[in-house]
C-alpha cells in the first residue's frame, strides 16, 4: 500500500491512543474496586479486598445476577429461533416485501430503547392486561435481540451456498435429515456467536427493562442503577462492575475464536 | 422392540418423509412457515405496540383522576410544537446525537483503518477482542466511571452538563462505530489501494476516491447505532448531564412523575420520526446490510 511512513505511524498512534481512551475508565473501575477509601478518593490511600467480600455476600447482587441470567437465556433462545427463521426466509427465497422484513428486524435496535420500552409496556398494561414481570422482560429483550442472530446466520448462509445441501438431497436425505446433518452443523458457530451477542445485549440492557419489569423483577443493571447513588453501596456496585469486565473476556474470546474458525475454513 | 412399536416407528418415519416431501415441493409453504413466527412477533406484536402507542398520543389524561381519556385530541402535539422548551430539547437532542456521531466517526475511522490494513492477521484478532470487550462491561458503570473522571475534583474535572453528556455518550458508543467500519475496510481488497497508488494517487486522494466511497455504507451503519443510541438516551444524562435534559428525559418524566402517557407518547414520536427519516435516507446506501 502506498502510505507514507509518517501516515502509517500516525494511524498506529491513533489506534493506540483510541484504545487507551477506551480502557482508562475501565481500569479506573477495576482499581477502585480495591480502593480502601469508600468514596474512591484519588490516589487510593490503600488497597483492600473488603468490597469484593461484601459483594460476594450480598444477596441483592446474587438475586439480580440470577434474574439477569434467566432473562438473558430466555431472550437468547427466542432470538435464536426467530432470527434463524427470518434469516433463512430472507436469504433463501425471493418474495414481495423482503426488504421490509429486514428493515423490521433492524427496527427494534434502530429506534431508541425508550420508545420500544414504553410501546411494549403500554401494550402489556392497557391492551393485553398482562402483569409486568419476568415474562414481559424476556419478550422485550427478545424483540431487540433477534437482529444479532439474524445477522450472523444471514452472513453464514450467504457464504455457505446451496451445494452441500443439494448433494445431501441427491444422496436421498429428506429436508429434515439434511437440516440435522448438513445445514445445522455448518451454522452452529454462527448461532453461537449470534446467541452470545444476544445474551450480552440482554444482560446489559436497562431502558427497555425499566419499562417492562414492573416492581418484582430486578435485573443486574436495574440493581446497579438503584444503588449507584447510594454512598454506602458504591464500593459494592464498583466490584460488580469490575467482576463483569473480567468475566466478560471469556464469552468474547469464545465468540471470536468461533468466527475466526469460520473464516479460515 | 415389539411389533407395534416398530410399526409406530415406521408410521412416524413415513409421516416425516411425507411432510418433508411436501415441504420440498412447495417452496411457498416453506417460506410462509419460516416467516410466520418472526412476522407475528415483530410485525404484529412489535409494530402493533408502536401503533397503539401512536394512537395513545392523540388521547389525554384526566387531570383529577389521572385516568386515560380515550377521546381524539391534537392537544399533545399542539403543546409539543408550540412549547419553546420542547423545541429546544428536541434540537438539543439531535445536536447531541449528531455531535456524538461525528466525534465517534473521527476517532473510529483511523482506528479501524489501522486495525484492518496495518495490523497482522494475528494482531487483528486481538484488536477486535480489545474493541469488543468494553461492550460487555456494564453501560451504567462506564457512565459512572466518567462521572468520577468528570467530577469537579476528578481527573478531568470538566463538571457535569452538555459537554459531559457528549463526551460520555461518544465514549459509550465508540465500539459500535469501530466495528462496522472495520468490517467494511476488511472487505475492501488491498489490491484496490495498490492499484490506486500505482496510478499515482497519494494517500489522501486514495482515501477520498477509493476508500471512503466503498466504506460509506459501513460508516452509515455505524452512525445508525451512535445516532439512535444517543437520541433516546436518558440515563447518561441523569448520571453526568446536570441540568440539560434530552428528549428521553422528557418522555421518562412524563411517564413517571407526571403520569401523562399520552404526552410521553407524543414526545416519543419525535425520535421515531427522526430515525425513520434517517433509515429511509440511508437505505439506498446498503447500510442496513452492514449492521
Amino acid at each position: 500500500m502506498n502510505l507514507s511512513r509518517p501516515a502509517r505511524l500516525l494511524l498506529r498512534v491513533a489506534l493506540v491512543a483510541g484504545l487507551g481512551v477506551i480502557y482508562v475508565p475501565l481500569a479506573v473501575v477495576i482499581l477502585n474496586s480495591f480502593n480502601a477509601d469508600r468514596t474512591f478518593g484519588w490516589p487510593p490511600p490503600g488497597l483492600t479486598f473488603q468490597w469484593w467480600r461484601s459483594a460476594w455476600n450480598s444477596s441483592g447482587v446474587r438475586d439480580a445476577l440470577w434474574t439477569s441470567v434467566q432473562a438473558g437465556l430466555g431472550a437468547t433462545v427466542i432470538a435464536l429461533v426467530l432470527g434463524t427463521m427470518a434469516a433463512f426466509a430472507v436469504q433463501r427465497y425471493r418474495f414481495f416485501g423482503k426488504n421490509t422484513v429486514s428493515l423490521l428486524i433492524v427496527l427494534p435496535i434502530a429506534l431508541p430503547g425508550i420508545v420500544t420500552g414504553i410501546a411494549l409496556s403500554n401494550t402489556f398494561h392497557t391492551v393485553l392486561g398482562v402483569p409486568l414481570g419476568m415474562l414481559t422482560v424476556i419478550v422485550g429483550h427478545a424483540t431487540f435481540c433477534v437482529v444479532t442472530v439474524y445477522n450472523n446466520v444471514l452472513a453464514r448462509l450467504r457464504r455457505m451456498g446451496l451445494g452441500l445441501e443439494e448433494a445431501s438431497a441427491d444422496l436421498g436425505a429428506d429436508t429434515f435429515t439434511t437440516f440435522r446433518l448438513v445445514t445445522f452443523p455448518m451454522m452452529r458457530s454462527a448461532l453461537l456467536a449470534g446467541g452470545l451477542l444476544a445474551f450480552a445485549l440482554s444482560f446489559d440492557e436497562i431502558i427497555v427493562t425499566t419499562f417492562t419489569s414492573g416492581a418484582g423483577v430486578r435485573t443486574l443493571p436495574i440493581w446497579i442503577f438503584e444503588n449507584l447513588f447510594r454512598p454506602n453501596q458504591a464500593p459494592v456496585v464498583n466490584v460488580v462492575a469490575a467482576a463483569l469486565i473480567v468475566v466478560s473476556i471469556v464469552p468474547i474470546w469464545l465468540a471470536q475464536r468461533l468466527s475466526g474458525e469460520a473464516t479460515t475454513r | 422392540m415389539t411389533a407395534g412399536a416398530a410399526m409406530g416407528d415406521a408410521q412416524a418415519t413415513g409421516l416425516r418423509r411425507g411432510v418433508a416431501a411436501f415441504l420440498h415441493r412447495h417452496a411457498r409453504v416453506r417460506l410462509s412457515l419460516l416467516l410466520s413466527a418472526p412476522l407475528a412477533w415483530l410485525g404484529l406484536a412489535y409494530l402493533g405496540s408502536l401503533a397503539a402507542l401512536f394512537v395513545t398520543a392523540f388521547w389525554s389524561t384526566d387531570t383529577f383522576t389521572g385516568d386515560l381519556v380515550k377521546v381524539f385530541t391534537w392537544a399533545n402535539f399542539h403543546d409539543l410544537v408550540s412549547g419553546d422548551v420542547y423545541r429546544t430539547v428536541a434540537l438539543r437532542s439531535v445536536g447531541v446525537a449528531a455531535a456524538v456521531t461525528v466525534i465517534d466517526l473521527v476517532i473510529a475511522f483511523p482506528m479501524a483503518f489501522a486495525m484492518a490494513k496495518l495490523a497482522s492477521p494475528r494482531a487483528q484478532r486481538w484488536l477486535v477482542i480489545l474493541v469488543l470487550t468494553p461492550l460487555w462491561a456494564s453501560y451504567l458503570l462506564k457512565a459512572y466511571a466518567w462521572r468520577v473522571l468528570l467530577s469537579s475534583d476528578g481527573i478531568l474535572g470538566w463538571g457535569y452538563g452538555l459537554t459531559a453528556t457528549i463526551a460520555t455518550l461518544s465514549y459509550l458508543w465508540l465500539p459500535y462505530m469501530i466495528l462496522p467500519i472495520y468490517a467494511g475496510l476488511e472487505r475492501l481488497p488491498n489490491a484496490l489501494l495498490d492499484a490506486s497508488g500505482d496510478l499515482g494517487a497519494r494517500g489522501w486522494r486514495t482515501f477520498r476516491t477509493v476508500v471512503w466511497p466503498l466504506t460509506f455504507p459501513a460508516v452509515v451503519a455505524g452512525s445508525i447505532f451512535t445516532f439512535s443510541l444517543s437520541l433516546g438516551d436518558y440515563i447518561t444524562v441523569k448520571i453526568v448531564g446536570g441540568k440539560s435534559q434530552l428528549i428521553g428525559n422528557v418522555v421518562y418524566d412524563n411517564i413517571g412523575a407526571a403520569n401523562n402517557l399520552p404526552f410521553a407518547a407524543a414526545v416519543a414520536t419525535v425520535p421515531v420520526v427522526i430515525m425513520l427519516v434517517y433509515l429511509a435516507a440511508v437505505r439506498r446506501t446498503g447500510a442496513l446490510e452492514n449492521l
